[in-house]
């Protein structure tokens, strides 16, 4: 007992944001109609979390009974997920107000979800990964519809929870056949006995349904078809952050089940992961380009994301991880700010959400166009911009790997990819028109957002600052 | 600090420095601009004199670890040929800007950014010896250059834009699929580790099995034939050249298009010279079939802008020729040609712009007597048409005939049919320029001497100021070509001796082999009879 007491000491992060959350639903719940109080201590719990985190970056020790790692891997990911929840909270505030539908339990729902991921990042056990996925899930399913009186968020609620819910049923069967296999959920063991198991085709099959509910979860094709919906009907800013901190989050337990669990890299298990990834990239990508509403444009960029980001998992190695790892800290910056620049735009009734609302933007709006034009080249995958090097990175595991094949179809993708990025550009930039920001956009979020636009450069320019960090963590 | 990275990166103080202007005052914007780049001028200047010009390899190196992760380092030096073609690019931009002093109103702070991002990426490219480097500077001066083109360009700039990025990416891609597995290729030797350091690659890349040699080389020519831009990949450069705002066309067409022979210079023949040698015809007819093609379709062009832009296809034929030619006199034209066609085509684009930016018109046809009402300007574009047709005693002389010369006795082309055809663009050069001098400036002046409604007046001190350096290069060049091939020299001597070593151990190992079959084959034919 006095063992766990300390453990709880240890896993510091996820506790002390819990705690934030449970504090902050009572404050809200009794200082009635403030959410801005809300506002501030999920602010602060974030902050705090964040810097638990970085204070454990170093070493990474196993907590109860090896049910949960704290330190290193998990607070690395603690830190993407808390970095887009903190950006998402601040776009929030002016965003909600602004629809009339401010409430102090939209932030404390962020948090627990929040809490979710770092469960799913830190799972040494199939059990706690099943904890985090749900404890995420329902706070987003909730979150999805928060906008209560329009018809398509509760469209797109609902339909994240039905298609969520049979993802957690392939979750949970996986999870079922492995104990069957394995007669163990924990990772760890697991991973002694995956060169027998992966012969055993029960097993195998349960891992294919963790890539199944897992690739639900990043939105990879074959299992995207609700991302579209469901980040259209979403307000804006929850959308960013179900692209970037939900996705983070699964790719976090896509890796350390996949990469750091099983030794997929040469088996079959490798090849599914490199034919969806090559997939998600086609599908994504091309889809994207008949798109008119931005949100759902950048609901298929994020699918061709996931293709990319799962090139790194299917190669297996070193840096593949790296690179995801990598990647995840580009795309949480660039698509957060691409988002938030689109909640800026947005009016009530879905309105201002498509491409020509911008035409002519940076004749307005310098500074917002061009802090849009560099999201929009990041996500292309331009230098000097972050979202080459993740790219960069990722291909390069491909090609380790032997799949050079993969990283042609990244790279052919990412040219159709630039047509359509490009044409916000265009419509921004070389098209006149009229597009305005009709409400003042507040200090925070423009701060938030050029933070979140100067960390690309940074990070392009001078990638080692998370590299080291990144391979610090692989060591084998 | 690195007198060479001094260079590189010191436009941005002057984007640093222009973010403090205020967008009001155009004169202090333009006076900025103008100042950086000259000032970036006289440091390059500092390189020309303190080059070596004995010495063949890379000088002013400054290495720094910059991903150690990924063993990738900010690595810069130059070589001869790099040494020009910087100060090509640093000499031109300030004059691009002069000559253009106000042809643009619109937005101009944003503008002169652009044009200084776009000096950075392009003394990058040049300078870069890492090819992650390389590419990252190669990428990122396309955003400016996009932006050039797409706001301040004419009436189908988006769609010139457009198709200039994606053309330009789409090669550059698979380069860097090829780059990362020539990354990949080092580190699999004994001893080896992924690298992406030029140097070292020189030693490790030509090792290679020759099929993973040619899908290399094949990805790297791609991307440079494309920005060469060669035929049948050249169909992006006439809408981007035409579309362009001058100062864009001249930066366009005097330096980006040297991006893709200096490429094939510096990257394709010493890393994959195997490759080099199988592709060598399918290159050199693509070159010929640019020279002639270009020139070609130069004569039949309504619109002066255009003439001049088919005609770069045409020039750049040469340059690619010569490098294939893979001789000493073939490369020396090559580089010697891509300084020449930088000063005369860029001086040909600053002469269309400022006659367009008197008759708001760029059709031949509403031209035709011009030289009597602007004696200078006429005098002014003579020179450079003469320069562009390669007329002896003008620089452009001295570049195809060394082309001509280098492919006329290249081994490796093997057949003197390429320059017999390639010459023939030399006098079609002349019949597109002169008839276009012809139908514009000579004849009668056109009734009131007004041209497209507006009445023209001569060049000012400030257009003169900007064409007269450009002249005084062009008859140096043509008369005493040594300065400047004294600096590529040991460039095209190192390239050329490399080539000839690979070929030479190919021969000694073929020869090896040879004697077995053909001795059985003798005795046999001997059993016959």
């Amino acid at each position: 007992m006095n063992n766990y007491l300390t453990d709880f000491w240890q896993a510091t992060p996820i506790v002390s944001l819990a705690i934030f959350a449970l504090l902050t639903l009572i404050v809200d719940a009794a200082g009635k109609d403030k959410p801005v109080l809300s506002y501030w201590m999920s602010l602060i719990g974030i902050v705090v979390a964040a810097g638990f985190s970085v204070a454990s970056l170093g070493a990474s020790t196993p907590l109860f009974n090896t049910m949960l790692a704290q330190g290193g891997y998990s607070s690395y990911c603690n830190l993407i997920f808390l970095g887009s929840a903190f950006l998402c909270i601040v776009l929030s505030r002016n965003y909600l107000e602004r629809l009339q539908y401010h409430r102090g339990e939209f932030y404390v729902l962020i948090i627990l979800a929040t809490v979710g991921m770092m469960l799913m990042a830190a799972a040494l056990d199939l059990m706690i990964i099943f904890l985090g996925i749900e404890l995420m899930s329902i706070c987003l399913y909730v979150l999805a519809g928060f906008i209560r009186k329009k018809e398509k968020a509760n469209e797109s609620s609902l339909k994240y929870f039905l298609l969520g819910a049979f993802a957690t049923g392939f979750l949970l069967y996986g999870i079922a056949l492995i104990y069957g296999t394995a007669g163990t959920t924990n990772l760890a063991l697991i991973g002694k006995s995956f060169p027998q198991l992966s012969h055993n085709s029960l097993f195998m099959i349960g891992a294919g349904m963790l890539i199944v509910a897992f690739s639900f979860k990043v939105a990879a094709v074959p299992f995207h078809m609700w991302a579209p919906d469901v980040y259209e009907g979403s307000p804006t800013t929850i959308s960013a952050f179900m692209s970037t901190g939900a996705k983070a989050a699964a790719f976090a337990v896509f890796v350390s089940v996949f990469i750091r669990t099983f030794d997929i890299g040469g088996t079959k298990l490798s090849d599914v992961l490199a034919i969806i990834a090559a997939v998600s990239m086609i599908v994504g990508n091309v889809t994207a380009i008949a798109q008119n509403n931005l949100k759902r444009m950048l609901a298929y960029s994020s699918i061709a994301h996931a293709g990319y980001m799962l090139s790194g998992i299917a190669a297996g190695n070193i840096e593949g991880e790296t690179g995801i790892l990598f990647y995840l800290s580009a795309y949480v910056f660039m698509n957060i700010g691409a988002f938030g620049i689109i909640s800026w735009m947005e009016q009530q009734d879905d309105k201002k959400l498509t491409f020509d609302d911008y035409a002519g933007l940076s004749s307005q709006h310098p500074a917002v166009a061009a802090l849009m034009a560099i999201f929009m080249f990041s996500l292309a995958g331009i230098p000097p911009f972050a979202g080459f090097f993740g790219k960069y990175y990722v291909f390069l595991a491909a090609v380790k790997a032997g799949m050079t094949w993969l990283a042609i179809i990244g790279v052919l993708t990412s040219l159709i990819s630039v047509y359509y990025y490009l044409r916000l550009v265009v419509l921004m930039y070389f098209r006149d028109g009229q597009a305005s920001i009709e409400e003042k956009v507040s200090a925070p979020a423009m701060a938030a957002i050029s933070c979140a636009a100067l960390f690309l450069i940074v990070l392009g320019l001078y990638p080692s600052l998370v590299v080291d960090i990144a391979k610090g963590f692989f060591k084998i | 600090m690195n007198i060479l990275t001094l260079t590189i990166f010191l436009p941005l103080v002057g984007v640093a420095a222009l973010f403090l202007f205020n967008k009001e005052n155009a004169g202090a914007i333009k006076l900025a601009g103008f100042v950086t780049t000259l000032v970036v001028f006289v440091v390059s200047l500092y390189l020309y004199f303190q080059f070596d010009s004995t010495h063949a390899g890379f000088q002013f190196q400054q290495k720094a670890v910059w991903i150690a992760g990924l063993n990738i380092s900010y690595f810069v030096g130059i070589d001869g040929m790099s040494l020009l073609l910087i100060l090509l690019t640093t000499f031109l931009t300030p004059l691009a800007l002069l000559g253009t002093w106000n042809s643009i109103s619109h937005r101009l702070k944003e503008y002169t950014m652009m044009i200084l991002l776009l000096e950075v990426g392009m003394i990058g490219v040049f300078a870069a010896l890492d090819l992650f480097l390389f590419y990252i500077f190669w990428e990122a001066m396309l955003i400016p250059m996009y932006f050039i083109i797409g706001i301040w360009g004419g009436q189908e700039r988006i769609y010139a834009a457009v198709k200039f990025f994606l053309f330009t990416l789409f090669g550059s891609l698979l380069m860097l699929v090829a780059i990362l597995a020539l990354g990949y290729y080092a580190s699999t030797l004994p001893g080896g580790q992924f690298t992406t350091n030029l140097l070292d690659l020189y030693s490790i890349a030509p090792r290679m099995a020759l099929t993973l040699q040619s899908w290399m080389f094949l990805a790297f020519a791609l991307s440079f034939a494309i920005k060469v831009p060669l035929f049948p990949l050249h169909t992006w450069l006439p809408d981007a050249h035409v579309q362009a705002p001058t100062a864009g066309s001249v930066i366009l067409a005097g330096v980006l298009l040297k991006m893709g022979t200096y490429g094939l210079i510096r990257f394709c023949l010493p890393l994959f010279p195997e490759a080099a040698f199988r592709f060598t015809p399918l290159l050199g007819v693509l070159a010929v079939i640019g020279i002639i093609y270009g020139a070609l379709v130069a004569m039949v062009q309504t619109d002066i802008k255009k003439l001049v832009a088919y005609s770069s296809v045409s020039h750049l034929g040469f340059v690619v020729l010569g490098t294939f030619a893979m001789t000493e006199e073939g490369i020396q034209g090559a580089i010697i040609q891509m300084i020449n066609h930088g000063l005369s085509t860029g001086a040909l684009f600053l002469i269309v712009g400022m006659i367009y930016d008197r008759a708001h018109t760029r059709a031949i046809s509403d031209f035709g007597g011009v030289a009597k009402i602007m004696p200078v300007f006429a005098a002014f574009f003579m020179i450079f048409t003469f320069s562009s047709i390669g007329l002896p005693g003008l620089n452009g002389f001295v570049g195809e005939f060394l082309v001509l010369l280098g492919s006329f006795k290249s081994t490796f082309l093997g057949t003197y049919a390429y320059s017999a055809f390639a010459a023939s663009g030399v006098i079609l050069a002349a019949v597109y320029m002169l008839w276009m001098y012809q139908r514009v400036m000579l004849g009668p002046v056109r009734e009131g001497g007004m041209y497209g409604g507006h009445k023209l007046f001569d060049l000012t001190k400030r257009e003169i100021a900007a064409l007269v350096p450009i002249v005084i290069f062009i008859v140096w060049i043509g008369v005493y070509p040594g300065t400047f091939l004294n600096k590529s020299a040991p460039v095209a001597k190192k390239v050329v001796q490399e080539l000839e070593l690979v070929r030479q151990g190919n021969q000694v190992r073929t020869a090896q082999l040879r004697p077995q079959p053909a001795a059985t084959l003798k005795s046999d034919i001997s059993k016959n009879k």
